[in-house]
C-alpha cells in the first residue's frame, strides 16, 4: 500500500489517522469504498451520536425493540427514562467503578497487586446498565475483567480489594485473585480466564433455573443469567456452541457481549469474518439487538427488555454493547497498537460524563448531589485499600485447604456421613 | 536378605503343588449375575429416582438409549428434561454441566469416549475441579464425568487413548476406574453422591462381561469409599497393581503364574486419584516386588507415579526394581496384530512377573 493511496482514504474518515502507522494499512474501516453495504452501516454504527437498535427478524415470534424504544421515545418526548433515585443509583455505581478501577492502577504500580489486572474504565454503562436491573438470586459470569460486575453485583468494595491484594479477607480468601472473583452470596461466577470459559457455565446457570422450575416445581423460579464476554470471544466455538443450546431449550440467558473493538492488540475488524456480532444472533433464533454502550440508559432500556424476556420464559437474547476500554488490555499492556484518535472519540463519549451531562439537564439531579456522591464514593475505595492493607495475608495451613468440597477426599457413604469416619473403612471393601 | 531366601525356598518349591484357592471371586450361595453394563444402568437408575438433583447429559443417552446403551430405559422413566440428548458440543454440554453443579444440580455428564473429553478438557479442568479451590470453597461442583475409556477393538489411534493419568495428574477431580460390576455400581453411586468433581473411566470391553454379585450389591445404598484399592487376590510373592480391564488379565496372569509356583498378589486399584498408597506400600512390603500394568502409555503414567511412591516409601522393602507394564509408546494401531502387540497382554504379565522373581530370561525387545 503506498502512501498516496493512504492519503485519499483517511480524507474521507472524519477522523484522521496516522498515515506512518503500520496497524492502518490492515484496518478495513479505512476503505472508503461506498458501494460496501456493511462498510456503509459500519460508518454509521461507529460514528453516529445516536445509535440505532437493529434487531433482525428471523422468526416471527421475535420481539422488536427497536420499535418499543421508538414508540417510548416518539410518545413522551418530555418523560424520562429513569427517576432521580433511579439516575443517582447508576451514577453512584458507574462512579464507583472508575474509582476502584483507578485505585487498582495506583496499587498495581506501587507493587501491592500483582498478576494480571484487567481494567474496566469506560465499559461502566454496560456494567451498570445491566446488572442493576438484577435480583440478587440472579446470576452473572463474566471474564477477567470481572472487578466492576463484582462491584455491581453487590460484592463489597473492601472484599475485592482485599482478594486484589490476595489477602485472607478477599472474596475468595486470597485464593482466585483478580480474575477468579467467586461470591456465592451475590450469586456472582465471576471471573473465567479463558475466554469463552464462562458462556457454558452461565448456560449451565440458566439451565439449573429452568429445571428447578420444571423439575424440581419450584413454581417460582425464574432466575435470569447474564454472561458477559468480549468481542473476541465472539469467535470461539463455546459461543457458537452455546448459543445453540440456550436457543433450543429456551433458556433464561442474556448473551452480552461488551465489543470493545480490541482483543489485547488484535482489532476486531482483523479476527472476524462479519464483524456485526448481533447478526449471529438470528442465525440460531434468538434476536441480536446492537446498543451504544457508552449510554447507560440506552443499555438499560435494550436490557429491560431482554432480561424481561428471558423472565418470561421467552429465551435467550443476545445484545451487542458498542463500548470501549480506555485503558490497555491489561495493566501490563503498553497499548500501542490503538489509534489515539479513536481513544480520543470514545473518551469524548465517557458514559459518566454522559449521564451526569443527563441527570442535570432534565433536573434529576444538581451538582451539589452528584460531587457528595463522588466524595463518598471516594471515601468507599481509601476505606477498602486501608481494609485491604490492614488484612491479614493467607496463612501456610491455608494452601491445602477447599481443594476438596469433601475435605478427607474419601467420599461419602450411604448414610451421608464422610467414608473415612466410618470405623469399618479399613476393613477394605464389600466383600463379595 | 528376605528377597533371597525366598528366592531359594522359591526354587525349592518348584514343583511343590499349591493347594487350591479359589480367590477371585468367593461365591455366596445365592450369587447372581450382572453385567458391567447392567450394573452402570442400575446405579443411574437408582441414582436418579432417590435425588431429583441429578440429571443425565449427554450425545445419543436419550432416544438412542445411550451410545452403548448404559442409559437404556432412562429416557422413558425420567423424561427429557432428567435425560438430555445434547448436540454435539462437548465444551458446551460439559460447561453447561459445571454452571448447573455450581448451583446445586448433580449432573451426570456422558462423554461418548473419554477422547472426546479433550474437547472439554478446559471446563473438567480448569472450572470444574478448581473452582472450589479459586472460590475458597463457595463454588463446589458435584459433577460426574463418565464415559468409556482406553482401548477398544480396531477402532484406531483417536478413539484408544486411555486418560487415567491426563486426569491424575490435577488436583481437585477424583479420578474411578471401575473393573467388576460390584465396582462399577458402588463406585458410580460414591461418585455421584460425591460432592466434587468425579473422572468416571469405564471400559467398552467390558462392559458385556458378567460379575457375581451379592445381595449387599444389590441393595439401593451400596456405596464403595472413594480412595480405597480392592485386593481381588491374595498372595505372598509378587505385588501386582492394575485398574479396569487389565485386572481381568493380571488376574489370569496369577493363575498361570500359580502354576509355576508363584503367589501373585493383584491389586484392583478403583481409585486412581486420591491413589490407595497405602494398601500398596503394605503389600509391597509383604512381598517385596511390584509389577504396575496400565493400558495407556508409559511415560508418566499410573505406573510412574505407583512407582515413585513405592520408591519414596518402601524403597528398603523392595527386592527387585519394579516393573512397568503398559502400552506401548505410540499411537494405537489399527491391524489387528499391531494392536495386540501395543496393549498388554498375559503373557507380557506372566513375563514380567517371572523377571521380578528373577526366573526368566531377561525382557524381549520392546516397542
Amino acid at each position: 500500500m503506498n502512501s498516496a493511496s493512504c492519503a485519499a482514504k483517511i480524507s474521507t474518515q472524519p477522523f484522521s489517522l496516522n498515515p506512518t502507522s503500520p496497524a492502518s494499512h490492515d484496518r478495513p474501516l479505512v476503505s472508503p469504498k461506498p458501494a460496501s453495504l456493511f462498510l456503509g452501516s459500519t460508518r454509521k454504527l461507529r460514528l453516529s451520536s445516536s445509535s440505532k437498535l437493529n434487531l433482525h427478524r428471523r422468526s416471527g415470534t421475535v420481539v422488536a425493540v427497536s420499535d418499543v424504544v421508538k414508540q417510548k421515545k416518539s410518545k413522551s418526548t418530555h418523560s424520562l427514562l429513569i427517576t432521580k433515585e433511579e439516575g443517582l443509583e447508576l451514577y453512584e455505581d458507574m462512579i464507583l467503578g472508575r474509582a476502584f478501577e483507578d485505585m487498582c492502577a495506583q496499587m498495581y504500580y506501587r507493587g501491592k497487586m500483582f498478576g494480571f489486572v484487567h481494567l474496566y474504565n469506560g465499559q461502566e454503562a454496560v456494567s451498570t446498565g445491566f446488572i442493576k436491573l438484577l435480583k440478587q438470586q440472579d446470576s452473572v459470569v463474566s471474564t477477567y475483567r470481572d472487578h466492576v460486575h463484582a462491584l455491581s453485583k453487590g460484592v463489597p468494595a473492601r472484599a475485592v480489594m482485599s482478594e486484589l491484594f490476595g489477602k485472607t479477607t478477599g472474596c475468595c480468601r486470597g485464593q482466585g485473585g483478580s480474575m477468579h472473583m467467586f461470591s456465592r452470596e451475590h450469586n456472582l461466577l465471576g471471573g473465567f480466564a479463558f475466554i469463552g470459559e464462562g458462556i457454558p457455565v452461565a448456560t449451565g446457570a440458566a439451565f439449573t433455573s429452568k429445571y428447578k422450575r420444571e423439575v424440581l416445581k419450584e413454581a417460582d423460579c425464574d432466575h435470569v443469567t447474564l454472561a458477559f464476554f468480549g468481542d473476541g470471544t465472539c469467535n470461539n466455538g463455546q459461543f457458537f456452541e452455546c448459543l445453540n443450546m440456550a436457543a433450543l431449550w429456551k433458556l433464561p440467558i442474556v448473551f452480552v457481549v461488551e465489543n470493545n473493538l480490541w482483543a489485547i492488540g488484535m482489532s476486531h475488524l482483523r479476527a472476524t469474518s462479519d464483524p456485526q456480532i448481533y447478526k449471529k444472533g438470528p442465525a440460531f433464533g434468538m434476536p441480536g439487538i446492537h446498543v451504544d454502550g457508552m449510554d447507560v440508559l440506552k443499555v438499560r432500556e435494550v436490557a429491560k427488555e431482554a432480561i424481561g424476556r428471558a423472565r418470561r420464559g421467552e429465551g435467550p437474547t443476545l445484545v451487542e454493547c458498542e463500548t470501549y476500554r480506555f485503558r490497555g488490555h491489561s495493566l501490563a499492556d503498553p497499548d500501542e497498537l490503538r489509534d489515539p484518535a479513536e481513544k480520543a472519540h470514545y473518551a469524548a463519549r465517557d458514559p459518566i460524563t454522559a449521564l451526569k451531562k443527563y441527570l442535570i439537564e432534565n433536573s434529576l439531579a444538581s451538582e451539589a448531589d452528584l460531587k457528595a456522591i463522588d466524595k463518598k464514593i471516594d471515601e468507599v475505595v481509601e476505606d477498602a485499600v486501608e481494609f485491604a492493607d490492614e488484612s491479614p495475608v493467607p496463612s501456610q495451613s491455608q494452601l491445602l485447604e477447599n481443594v476438596f468440597a469433601d475435605p478427607k477426599g474419601f467420599g461419602i457413604g450411604p448414610d451421608g456421613r464422610y467414608r473415612c469416619e466410618d470405623p469399618k473403612f479399613t476393613e477394605g471393601t464389600a466383600h463379595v | 536378605m528376605l528377597g533371597i531366601v525366598r528366592q531359594k525356598m522359591l526354587g525349592q518349591s518348584l514343583l511343590k503343588i499349591r493347594p487350591a484357592i479359589s480367590v477371585l471371586r468367593s461365591y455366596s450361595s445365592a450369587a447372581k449375575q450382572m453385567t458391567v453394563r447392567e450394573a452402570l444402568n442400575s446405579a443411574l437408575d437408582e441414582e436418579m429416582s432417590a435425588d431429583p438433583k441429578v440429571f443425565l447429559m449427554g450425545e445419543e443417552v436419550g432416544e438412542y438409549q445411550g451410545a452403548y446403551k448404559i442409559s437404556k430405559g432412562l429416557l422413558e422413566k425420567y423424561g427429557p428434561e432428567r435425560v438430555l440428548d445434547t448436540p454435539i458440543t462437548e465444551a458446551g454440554f460439559a460447561g453447561i454441566g459445571v454452571g448447573a453443579a455450581y448451583y446445586g444440580l448433580k449432573p451426570v455428564v456422558e462423554f461418548m469416549t473419554f477422547n472426546f473429553s479433550m474437547q472439554a478438557i478446559d471446563h473438567i479442568i480448569n472450572s470444574a475441579a478448581k473452582s472450589n479451590y479459586m472460590s475458597a470453597g463457595q463454588m463446589s461442583v458435584p459433577i460426574v464425568f463418565r464415559g468409556p475409556n482406553g482401548a477398544a477393538a480396531g477402532v484406531g489411534a483417536q478413539h484408544s487413548q486411555c486418560y487415567a493419568s491426563w486426569y491424575a495428574s490435577c488436583p481437585g477431580l477424583k479420578v474411578l476406574s471401575p473393573y467388576s460390576s460390584e465396582d462399577a455400581r458402588g463406585l458410580l453411586k460414591a461418585a455421584i453422591r460425591d460432592p466434587d468433581p468425579v473422572v468416571f473411566l469405564e471400559n467398552e470391553l467390558l462392559y458385556g462381561e458378567s460379575f457375581p454379585v451379592s445381595d449387599e450389591v444389590l441393595d439401593s445404598s451400596f456405596c464403595l469409599p472413594i480412595g480405597k484399592a480392592k485386593i481381588e487376590r491374595k498372595g505372598k510373592d509378587v505385588t501386582i497393581t492394575a485398574f479396569s480391564k487389565m485386572v481381568g488379565y493380571a488376574l489370569k496372569a496369577a493363575e498361570i503364574l500359580e502354576k509355576e509356583g508363584i503367589d501373585a498378589e493383584v491389586i484392583n486399584l478403583r481409585s486412581i486419584r486420591p491413589l490407595d498408597r497405602s494398601t500398596i506400600n503394605a503389600s509391597v512390603r509383604k512381598t517385596n516386588r511390584l509389577i504396575t500394568v496400565e493400558e495407556g502409555f508409559p511415560q508418566h503414567g499410573v505406573g510412574a507415579e505407583i512407582c515413585a511412591s513405592v520408591v519414596e516409601e518402601s524403597f528398603a522393602y523392595l527386592d527387585a526394581p519394579v516393573e512397568r507394564i503398559a502400552g506401548a509408546d505410540v499411537p494405537m494401531p489399527y491391524a489387528a496384530n499391531l494392536e495386540r502387540m501395543a496393549v498388554p497382554q498375559v503373557e507380557d504379565i506372566v513375563r514380567a512377573a517371572k523377571r521380578a522373581c528373577y526366573r526368566a530370561v531377561p525382557l524381549a525387545a520392546a516397542a
